[in-house]
């Protein structure tokens, strides 16, 4: 088991400098980084004295093994368009961000997964049918189009829900900021996480409804119940748990796109995360902050995937095993 | 009719019909089936694919599928009535009552739990035990099913086991809250031959030990007189003869089962060739209801089979539904 853990984050740490490698191409040739610093008016010799004082004369695998230890000691470089470090800017915006995921990801499983079972399980019901056709609106959405529609229909119209911005937020020290213990907070949280959930759970349930369908035509279902097991355990222990491995694939995969589309989300409500922080860099080309978003988003996916692979293990005992007979072969 | 003194039978089907449903209406799966099984008696059901042999045992548990249902007649187990039982009702008495062992012991273990946590939950769902209790109990059962070091193995996964030993986990399993009858569904199909007799005599040995009636679903003749005190032949859904198994063996009283017996190949007989039955059974719904099943395939018939269908008639110690035995029992009843 070990074994396996220190294998992958041997391979994660692969991924991550070789994402860092296109980073650091990014904020090194793209454009002149020594322009985009001085003024107009700027000498050429002080040009040349900025320049050799940022090692931008040394050889280029130094300077990317310089920008590689930069990077692990968390300096991300200094922001062109707000002249701030990029680490200090994503410590602010990161809080926003994660919470609005974490939130989204959660309702989706948290809705999609019982959806699904029921859908599988009680084909039949009315429920199921408006489940399924429901979920077809979920996933033909677009989540910008969503989201103008629920602020059109809660913000404008009900005006119960505020239509932008994280409400009030409270400081947890050390600068992570959550909107989740003020009521204005979790009302503006409402919006923006069930338009970033719904594709996912929509995604999730359909998902869960076809491999539960397999799954509840294996013979060890029909001996769970010839053994006389509660039905609700016979769904909910036995097959569930067999559907779980494709679903911690899709699911690891789509929170990582949930942090992607949490860039469209961000900027329909105007939440103050990092995708809106992206946007903007974008708009001002303004690179360190894209490159370090780029290197963050590598790090998140590859810590989610390490987890799913261990999630895995959790899950299935022959994988277990099998990883066991492959190491000693 | 005479009837030997017995006690009640752990299992009494008597007239059960089950329907499949259809666009086009109902079609007959099962027609008329009437068994018992007896306290410690194994009743071989042997039939071709499609015979019923299946259906028969999934009314009893109440597991047919979906569009099947039970449409007429009566299932006792224990002397209670359970083919009109409701949902939850039937679900305490599988496993309770009534334990079941599948055909492929490689998928009938939920890959994902361990053999001692099965059993653990098994027991508990219709038993009043602490965990620890059940735990020590399965440890016990798996001794009983010959499976080596039980304490180790609660703890393996199914895929830790061989075919053979995942079927004595799973009559275990069918075992473990002591069940008065077990329906036994093709159990030694799936396993190799060498494993076969094993589990066979493991069934046998269970079954006197504590008492349990089995029901043995097979297409295999072999298991039926390895196994079986009585067997019933099922034909296209119906009984064609029921009767002790050397007596069936032996003089078989019904043309079908006389075809089954030519299509087994004997040590040192030196036939050249099997016999086979020509034709094939009838599909669902392709049985004329008032004419014998085999009529078409059958080469002693007489006029009145594909008029009329028989009853069942007296044939020494079984019961046989073929019209060639009215004469028989006629004479018999004039000479009374």
């Amino acid at each position: 088991m070990l074994a396996f853990v220190i294998q992958r984050l041997f391979q994660a740490v692969i991924v991550v400098v070789a994402v860092g490698l296109i980073a650091f191409t990014l904020s090194h040739y793209v454009g002149d980084p020594i322009n985009n610093m001085v003024g107009q008016d700027a000498t050429i010799e002080d040009r040349a004295a900025l320049r050799e004082e940022l090692g931008l004369n040394d050889p280029v695998p130094i300077q990317f093994g310089r920008y590689i230890l930069n990077v692990f000691e968390g300096q991300l470089g200094i922001s062109y368009r707000l002249g701030r470090p990029v680490s200090e800017l994503f410590a602010e915006r990161l809080p926003a961000t994660l919470e609005l995921s974490l939130l989204s990801a959660i309702l989706a499983l948290g809705v999609g997964i019982p959806m699904g079972v029921i859908a599988a399980v009680y084909p039949r019901l009315a429920t199921s049918r408006i489940f399924m056709t429901v979920s077809l609106f979920g996933i033909s959405l677009p989540p910008f189009f969503v989201g103008i529609l629920l602020i059109v229909v809660f913000s404008v119209s009900l005006q119960w829900l505020p239509s932008y911005g994280r409400g009030t937020v409270v400081d947890l020290g050390g600068g992570w900021t959550t909107g989740l213990l003020t009521i204005s907070g979790l009302k503006a949280l409402i919006l923006p996480s069930i338009t970033l959930a719904l594709f996912q759970m929509t995604l999730i349930m359909r998902l869960v409804r076809s491999q539960m369908a397999q799954v509840l035509r294996t013979d060890y279902i029909k001996f769970a119940h010839a053994r006389g097991l509660k039905p609700r355990i016979v769904n909910f222990r036995h097959a569930l748990k067999n559907t779980l491995v494709p679903i911690i694939t899709v699911t690891a995969l789509q929170l990582g796109s949930i942090i992607a589309f949490a860039i469209i989300t961000e900027t329909v409500f105007q939440w103050p995360g990092m995708g809106l922080l992206f946007i903007q860099a974008v708009q001002f080309a303004d690179v360190p902050v894209m490159a370090a978003y780029l290197m963050l988003v590598s790090v998140f996916f590859v810590l989610i995937n390490l987890i799913s692979d261990l999630l895995y293990f959790a899950v299935d005992p022959r994988l277990r095993s099998e990883f066991e007979r492959r190491r000693s072969a | 009719m005479v009837t030997v003194a017995r006690d009640e039978p752990m299992l009494e089907i008597r007239g059960l019909r089950v329907d499949l449903q259809t666009r086009k209406g109902p079609l007959r799966v099962l027609d008329d089936i009437s068994l018992e099984v007896g306290r410690s008696e194994v009743l071989g059901v042997v039939g071709e694919s499609g015979a019923g042999k299946s259906m028969t045992g999934a009314a009893v548990n109440g597991l047919l599928p979906a569009a099947v249902a039970i449409a007429g007649g009566e299932i006792r187990v224990n002397g209670r009535r359970v083919d009109n039982l409701p949902a939850d009702d039937l679900r305490k008495m599988r496993g309770r009552e009534v334990g079941t062992i599948f055909q492929d012991p490689m998928t009938s273990l939920n890959p994902l739990f361990r053999v001692g946590d099965q059993l653990v939950e098994t027991m508990r769902a219709h038993l009043p035990m602490s965990r620890d209790a059940a735990w020590r109990r399965g440890v016990e059962l798996l001794t009983e099913v010959g499976i080596a070091e039980p304490e180790q193995r609660m703890r393996h996964y199914p895929h830790q086991f061989s075919g053979g030993m995942r079927q004595r986990v799973v009559i275990a399993l069918a075992l473990c809250a002591n069940p008065s009858l077990i329906i036994a569904d093709e159990p030694t199909t799936a396993l190799d031959v060498s494993v076969q007799s094993q589990i066979l005599r493991l069934l046998k040995r269970l079954s006197a030990e504590h008492g349990t009636a089995i029901m043995l679903i097979t297409h295999d003749m072999g298991v039926i007189a390895e196994m079986a005190d009585r067997v019933a032949v099922l034909y296209a859904g119906r009984i064609a003869e029921v009767g002790p198994v050397g007596e069936v063996l032996q003089r078989p009283g019904h043309p079908y089962t006389e075809g089954l017996m030519g299509s087994i190949p004997k040590m040192g007989s030196g036939v050249p060739r099997l016999t086979q039955i020509s034709g094939s059974m009838p599909r669902l719904g392709e049985v004329v209801p008032d004419s014998c099943p085999f009529v078409n395939r059958c080469n002693v018939s007489l006029a009145v089979c594909s008029k009329a269908r028989p009853p069942d008639f007296e044939f020494g110690a079984s019961t046989v539904a073929c019209w060639r035995h009215e004469a028989a029992q006629c004479r018999a009843a004039s000479n009374e």
